[in-house]
């Protein structure tokens, strides 16, 4: 069940991708609705955060391209934001919240220039947006998972971009903390945002939200949530892996073997 | 003391230079190193300061001459070099990259002495002090050499100035940096070619063997003293400016000694008494810090134990001895001690003739904690499913720890609760 769109937000074009030649993603081919909140949904190992850091730019592509609101990841930047995992930063780093969500700010501010009142000001409304405005001062190693977390999401706030991906923003997060986020996700939603969202929980996915990709090394479903969620799509998705699939990786890897024979072509 | 203070009126102007010089480059590479610490690739700067040498050799072999700039030059060359063979050995094999920094490392200053050695057993009488770049020389940083050097540690500075934010962002978090769309590639580069820079011209004065610990050692320390980047940054170069203009005086006093070891051990000084005497991170406040709670705990524990007494008698006016208190509850006795008189101090106990009692203020404050006591012991059996007899020595510590505000919860949750899991009353709040 791969549902398509047109004029899709966000278009992943035939992308399989690889860490240290062992494809991780095949093929994956879909297309985003605008102003929807997205769930990538899959077991673990199943390529969910390899998704959004191949959208992202940040993992290179064997195969395929993605487009942005119709565009090339470059001509768009500004307008798309990303929430990484939590475990990826040393929250040891000497910065406090409101350092943290000033970097929203640096994109648009450009190289060279300081930070100042306006971005000062950029960054506490975008405290303020995930209630973190008390803890503006404070260091970031002082702060609980759930804190930590909402700083991140603050600083993809402070950019103001027009589609969010964020990697795991509810993992280690209690309730009160995933409810708050959550609703302001649907806000984001009502204001014409698209938000795609890597999650674990089938039983939140649910009523989170409007539109779910099912991931598994491969692309098993992405349509809207009723369509999606259903027993026999979650059995394909969590039924063990392909293992096929996993084999020939395993040879690809072994044997040194290139993943595609040429090179993708730039769209 | 004479000679402090002719080096301190900087009467003499070659000693002016050499500090002016070595506040300069010590400062520059503590400022870098931050950078270098934050990005945790302080071994990869111990392998870059080790391979500067054989770069400053080949280039006196190739030339015949100190001339400050050629040697800058090669010393940058193969300083860039170890860091570029570093990075494809750990891309393309399955050598990990502390092995290949420690290779590294070895292999390029190997070749560094073998030249070296080579050069002063040339016969080339212009080769003499080019032994200093081993261990440093401050004194040697005069003329040319100053200017050049000098040049550079500005240089350092002012990048680090102008690209703070980039660098600050790139330290934290490298992938969110490249989603924003800056240059991080370059901007790596560069921070990586200011790390082999500041070593460069760090050589000078501290020698290619403890130039790590220029950039190391302020960093490290500086980071006890703060939370903030841009302080860390200031108080890192500070630290590292003061030992540089110690290490010009010890140059200027002791020309026959090393500057570099004299540098490294008053950082490390430095360090070590910020690991110790910094506020909130350092080893001392830390230990103060637990023995305020355990004290607090102690006192807690003795106003908890006489009101258990004045429980079972229902009256808790009545004084105990000590061994009255030691009876109920075993404590260290000089603990005790120490806690009884802080608790007289504090009016919350009173002391007569038959032993201790309890204020109307220390009963309360009692009350307090054996309620918190057996409010969590309530929450335990009813929301952990613990059995009631396992639930007390959790309570013990549990009860120090309940905030006003946790206390208020646990009530919340457990529905204003009289009793307790033993079926004892819970005193109520006064």
């Amino acid at each position: 069940m791969i549902q398509h769109v047109t004029e899709p937000v966000l278009e992943v074009h035939d992308v399989t991708v690889s860490y240290q030649r062992k494809p991780v993603l095949w093929d994956v081919d879909l297309t985003l609705p605008s102003q929807a909140l997205v769930g990538i949904i899959g077991p673990n190992g199943a390529g969910k955060s390899t998704l959004i850091k191949a959208i992202m730019g940040l993992l290179p592509l064997n195969s395929g391209y993605v487009e942005l609101f119709g565009k090339s990841l470059k001509e768009v930047r500004h307008r798309v934001s990303y929430v990484p995992q939590r475990e990826s930063v040393d929250w040891d780093f000497p910065a406090s919240a409101l350092d943290v969500a000033m970097m929203g700010t640096y994109g648009q501010l450009g190289l060279f220039k300081r930070p100042g009142a306006r971005e000062r000001k950029l960054a506490m409304e975008a405290l303020e947006k995930v209630g973190m405005q008390d803890y503006a001062n404070r260091q970031i190693s002082q702060l609980s998972g759930g804190q930590q977390q909402r700083v991140f999401l603050s600083r993809a706030l402070a950019q103001d971009a027009d589609l969010y991906l964020m990697d795991e923003p509810f993992a280690g997060v209690d309730i009160a903390t995933e409810t708050a986020i959550i609703e302001l996700l649907r806000q984001m939603r009502e204001t014409g945002k698209t938000v795609v969202v890597v999650h674990h929980d089938l039983q939140s996915a649910q009523d989170y939200f409007d539109w779910t990709i099912l991931l598994n090394m491969r692309l098993v479903a992405s349509g809207p949530t009723h369509e999606t969620l259903t027993p026999d799509l979650l059995e394909k998705t969590y039924g063990g892996r392909l293992t096929e699939l996993s084999k020939v990786s395993e040879l690809l890897h072994k044997k040194n073997f290139p993943i595609r024979e040429t090179k993708p072509v730039r769209k | 003391m004479n000679t402090l203070w002719e080096f301190l009126s900087m009467s003499d102007a070659n000693v002016r230079f050499v500090t002016i010089g070595s506040i300069l480059l010590a400062a520059s590479s503590a400022v870098v190193g931050c950078f270098t610490v934050l990005r945790k690739r302080a071994l990869v700067g111990d392998a870059v300061a080790h391979a500067v040498l054989p770069g400053v050799c080949l280039a006196f072999m190739l030339t015949g001459e100190k001339n400050p700039l050629v040697l800058l030059l090669g010393s940058f060359l193969t300083g860039w070099l170890s860091l570029v063979i570093i990075d494809a050995i750990t891309a393309h094999s399955r050598i990990k990259e502390d092995t290949a920094i420690g290779l590294v490392l070895s292999v390029f200053f190997g070749i560094g002495i073998l030249l070296l050695t080579a050069i002063q057993h040339s016969g080339n009488e212009k080769q003499s002090g080019l032994d200093k770049f081993l261990f440093g020389s401050a004194a040697a940083l005069v003329g040319q050499d100053l200017i050049t050097f000098g040049a550079v540690a500005v240089l350092l500075l002012l990048s680090v100035l102008l690209l703070y934010k980039e660098f600050k962002l790139i330290s934290f978090d490298m992938a969110y940096a490249r989603t924003i769309g800056l240059p991080v590639r370059g901007l790596e580069l560069l921070l990586t070619t200011l790390t082999v820079l500041a070593v460069v011209v760090g050589i000078q004065s501290v020698g290619v063997v403890l130039m790590s610990a220029m950039l190391i050692t302020p960093a490290a320390a500086a980071r006890f003293w703060t939370d903030r980047l841009g302080v860390m940054i200031f108080i890192a170069a500070a630290m590292s400016a003061f030992c540089g203009a110690a290490g010009a005086y010890v140059s200027f006093t002791a020309p026959a000694m090393p500057t570099g070891p004299w540098i490294v051990m008053l950082l490390s000084l430095l360090a070590i008494f910020s690991f110790i005497m910094a506020p909130k991170k350092g080893l001392l406040a830390r230990y103060l810090l637990q023995r305020r709670l355990r004290n607090q705990m102690t006192r807690e524990n003795i106003l908890k134990t006489l009101f258990l007494l004045g429980e079972t008698k229902e009256e808790f006016g009545h004084s105990y001895s000590r061994q009255q208190i030691m009876e109920r509850r075993k404590l260290p006795l000089l603990r005790m001690q120490g806690g009884l008189k802080a608790l007289c101090r504090q009016n919350l106990v009173k002391k007569d003739s038959a032993g201790w009692a309890l204020t109307d203020a220390g009963r309360k404050e009692a009350q307090r904690v054996v309620r918190l006591h057996r409010l969590w012991e309530l929450y335990l059996t009813q929301y952990l499913q613990v059995a009631s007899d396992h639930v007390h020595e959790d309570a013990e510590s549990i009860e120090h720890v309940l905030t006003p505000e946790l206390e208020k919860r646990l009530e919340e949750l457990l529905n204003y609760p009289t009793t307790d899991p033993h079926q004892t009353i819970i005193p109520q709040q006064p």
